[in-house]
């Protein structure tokens, strides 16, 4: 509550609203929205909107790392309504340099200097991985490791938002072999409280929504990949409205064949529905418009860890089981070895033991 | 390498080895064993003593007249329990992609049967498998002859039952950890198979027609 804290001087985020001429009932909706979306009791709408009007506008330093900018992409070019961009907007985002018209040294400038006056309050969010080989080499930016600047940004956050699979688990870039070293930010950064929003990319609904229920009432519940329960809470599968031909074991069997067309579950052609949690299902992308599933592909589970080393996306999740026949083979002959081999010592014994009693 | 991952990945391919190592040999330390040398000459042709042979196969699988009062319960409920099983392992869907998976092929005519069906068939399942475990434990005979061999393999069994239905339902924690369990179980079962009790699936039938061929072949098969 000091007046030193800059923080306090911010505005708070019912302000930001009301400047910006959005009405009362206007804001209720986006909350309710949220707080259903989020699988909260609809009672406890009124109290996530009167804390998310309190809070302070957060300073918000958005580092990228060793990233594509899907997400970031995923983020600005949602067709989110309105509203949702709104309160994108009332955060003050102090950097990110894919976005800020700053550049060079002045870009830097301003982050040190948001980091200083927020420290301890800021959040930060990064997007792609970290490459750990050869010290941090293959990952620099302005003369510094992505190491470095993690390590220097996360000391003064509040919290640290994961933002897509690389950030959150290594992403593309850790698939085998693995070349730089990439991890998450989470296999780096013990000390501080870690929200991973995974995806590739991950949903916006589900960023903006960790976002403001951060600033409505801190760090949600996590499972235990550090994922919000709210959005990763089900699989795929519990949601996904072709579960109806997975329990009737109708499959389609190619992406052209009559099942593809009436349809039926994806599994067979490789869905990871199963064992991926995520929104999608629910949320769906595009505003509501579709998602893959609905679109006649299956999951790929790119909200899970290790999802890109998990063979062909196209085959089903266990086609890989069973692959080298030599070695069952192997046993197979091994097997009857050893058995004949019992066998005649059998006999022997047997052959031993009658001659005995004649 | 996330449990999940383990329990389909190097443990099933383990698992896999032993079953087919363990099996063929005790089938061909059985089969090799040969028979004992019969001094007395055969009272039928070849043909009709194997005709014994299926005879006794069949008798053997039914209720004696005789008994009928107090084996059939018994035997009824080891019927419901192993048809409950195959139905669930051959016609359930995620087993039907399972095998087809495992052997490399694709098999679009093999049936499978509703997962609701399915399910209730697997509690139906359980439930005969319970009244079988009750019944081995309260019997006073079958009591005395049970060894570690029987309880052991129910244990695998309810294991690889119960996870499979909490797969289903939806109860117990997150589904890759129950599914996870579920493939361990099964894991297991391969494992054990081929030491245990469960290699009956591989003998019963041959020793029941070998039976009735020796019975038939001595004229001793009525
Ligand atoms: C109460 C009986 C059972 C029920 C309800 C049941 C149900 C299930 C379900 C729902 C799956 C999920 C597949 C997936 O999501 O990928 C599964 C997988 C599996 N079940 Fe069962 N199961 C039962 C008994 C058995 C038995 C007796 C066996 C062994 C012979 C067995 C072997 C397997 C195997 C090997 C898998 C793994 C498939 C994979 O890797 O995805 N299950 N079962
Ligand atoms: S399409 Fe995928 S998520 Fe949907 S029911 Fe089939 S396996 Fe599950
Ligand atoms: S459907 Fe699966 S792979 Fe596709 S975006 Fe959603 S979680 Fe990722």
């Amino acid at each position: 509550m000091s007046n030193k804290n800059p923080r306090n001087q911010q505005p708070t985020i019912g302000e930001v609203m009301d400047q910006a001429g959005v009405g009362r009932r206007q804001f209720m909706k986006y909350c309710a929205g949220i707080t259903a979306m989020m699988a909260m009791p609809p009672l406890s709408t009124a109290a996530f909107a009167r804390d998310l009007r309190a809070a302070r506008r957060p300073s918000v330093i958005y580092m990228p790392f060793q990233e594509c900018t899907g997400c970031l992409e995923s983020l600005t070019r949602s067709f989110a309504p309105a509203l949702e961009n709104l309160m994108f907007n009332t955060i003050s985002l102090d950097y990110n340099h894919t976005l800020q018209a700053a550049a060079g040294e002045a870009a830097e400038a301003a982050r040190h200097a948001a980091m200083e006056e927020n420290f301890g309050e800021y959040v930060l969010i990064c997007d792609g991985s970290l490459p750990t080989k050869i010290n941090g080499a293959y990952g620099t930016s302005d003369g510094h490791t992505f190491l470095q600047q993690l390590e220097e940004a996360a000391e003064g956050a509040a919290a640290i938002v994961a933002v897509g699979s690389c950030a959150a688990f290594g992403g593309v870039a850790a698939a085998y072999p693995n070349p730089t070293g990439a991890v998450g930010v989470a296999d780096l950064v013990k000390d501080r409280p870690i929200i991973n929003v995974p995806g590739c990319p991950p949903m916006p609904e589900v960023m903006t929504g960790v976002l403001v229920s951060f600033l409505a009432s801190g760090v949600p519940a996590l499972d235990k990949h550090l994922r919000p329960k709210a959005f990763f809470g089900d699989t795929i599968h519990d949601r996904c409205y072709r579960r109806r031909f997975y329990d009737r074991g109708l499959f389609a069997k190619s992406f052209d064949d009559e099942g593809a067309r009436n349809g039926w579950c994806l599994y067979e052609l490789g869905c990871r529905g199963p064992t991926t949690y995520n929104a999608c299902a629910t949320i769906k992308w595009n505003g509501g418009a579709s998602w893959p599933v609905e679109a006649g592909h299956g999951c790929i589970g790119c909200s899970e860890p290790n999802f890109w080393d998990q063979g062909g996306f196209y085959e089903p999740l266990t086609a890989k089981l069973f692959k080298e026949r030599g070695q069952a083979a192997a046993a197979a002959a091994a097997g009857v070895a050893v058995g004949a081999a019992a066998a005649y010592g059998a006999r022997r014994r047997q052959k031993k033991l009658a001659g005995d009693a004649e | 390498m996330s449990i999940l991952e383990f329990s389909r990945g190097p443990m099933l391919h383990f698992a896999l080895i032993v079953f087919v190592f363990g099996v063929l040999w005790r089938l061909t330390a059985t089969f090799l064993l040969g028979f004992r040398q019969r001094r007395s000459e055969p009272r039928v042709t070849k043909g009709q003593a194997m005709a014994g042979g299926a005879t006794v196969l069949g008798m053997r699988s039914w209720p004696h007249k005789e008994f009928i009062g107090r084996t059939a319960f018994g035997e009824a409920v080891g019927y419901g329990y192993h048809i409950g099983l195959f139905t669930i392992v051959l016609l359930g869907a995620p087993h039907v992609l399972f095998w087809q998976n495992l052997f490399g092929f694709s098999a679009p005519w093999w049936p499978t049967l509703p997962g609701g069906l399915i399910t209730f068939i697997s509690i139906l399942t359980v439930m005969l498998m319970l009244i079988a475990t009750i019944r081995r434990v309260g019997h006073p005979v079958l009591r005395r002859i049970s060894n570690f061999d029987d309880y052991f393999t129910l244990v695998i069994l309810y294991a690889l039952m119960l996870t499979g239905l909490m797969t289903v339902l939806g109860i117990g924690g997150r589904y890759e950890y129950i599914l996870a369990a579920h493939i361990i179980s099964f894991n297991a079962l391969l494992i054990w198979f081929p030491f245990s009790k469960l290699m009956h699936a591989f003998y019963i039938f041959p020793s029941r027609f070998l039976n009735g061929y020796m019975h038939a072949k001595k004229g001793a098969a009525k």
